[in-house]
């Protein structure tokens, strides 16, 4: 067993977390929300980005009763605190955003006043240009 | 080139930690460093050392582990994922070692590419 340890004083990277799957069903939605809650330890730059079935995961009024499955909505919220967290202190070098992909978005007949959270909304093209610009992609 | 290689899928099901263990092999052999592989999601079963494949038919397990001892490969299993699926050290193959995501975010920020196998 060999553990390696990573210089990562000091470097400032942009990360995306790409969630393409609906909120239930397979487990990605969930494991990769707690990717992105550790990652904030680290005060990198972030893009929180919802695509294709991905819009349903942060779709308002979800209720899981009947899937005998945890809810976990309500921790979009803290990803959203993190964010408004980081815009406010000026002192933190850490740009978070949260983005829909427009397309998918209109799709499935939903607007930004059916999601829990405040997103940005990209098209597919403006979206292509945030995952070429970043330097890691975390998908699920 | 440094890699950093993450693996979302579990082993035979699925092609990913194949073609990641094939990835992992010829970068090193072209002289690129891979210092960690992180297993995530249900990547997590590449650990099982109670996998027991036919003979005839690849030890997707034992290959990483023998990369490990080889090449000295960091592979790290993701502890929430991990206990999740029921790996946990009783049952972890040598050559892995449990941890957190943090280690997913280090590799993202340590390596020049982040390199993610599965759908």
């Amino acid at each position: 067993m060999t553990e390696y340890n990573f210089e990562t004083e000091g470097v400032k990277k942009t990360i995306t977390y790409l969630n393409r799957k609906a909120p239930y069903g397979t487990i990605y939605a969930l494991e990769v929300l707690e990717s992105v809650l550790i990652s904030a330890a680290f005060e990198q730059h972030a893009n929180i980005v919802f695509v294709d079935d991905g819009v349903f995961q942060i779709k308002k009024d979800q209720d899981t009763a009947d899937l005998d499955m945890k809810c976990f909505l309500p921790t979009y919220g803290i990803i959203e605190m993190e964010k408004e967290d980081a815009d406010e202190d000026e002192d933190m070098d850490m740009n978070w955003r949260i983005i829909v992909e427009k397309e998918s978005m209109e799709a499935r007949g939903l607007t930004t006043d059916d999601f829990k959270i405040e997103v940005e909304v990209l098209s597919s093209a403006e979206l292509a240009d945030v995952l070429d610009t970043s330097d890691a992609v975390i998908g699920g | 080139m440094k890699f950093g290689i993450l693996i979302n899928e579990g082993p035979f099901t699925h092609q990913a930690s194949d073609t990641a263990y094939k990835f992992v092999v010829a970068a090193l052999e072209k002289g690129h460093e891979v210092p960690r592989v992180f297993f995530y999601y249900d990547g997590v079963y590449n650990a099982n050392k109670l996998s027991a494949p036919q003979a005839d038919d690849r030890n997707v397990v034992k290959r990483w582990s023998d990369l490990a001892a080889d090449k000295g490969v960091d592979l790290v299993v993701c502890i929430a994922a991990g206990l999740r699926r029921g790996i946990v050290e009783d049952n972890l193959m040598d050559g892995f070692r449990i941890s957190g995501l943090g280690q997913l975010t280090e590799a993202a920020i340590g390596t020049d590419r982040l390199m993610m196998f599965g759908d």
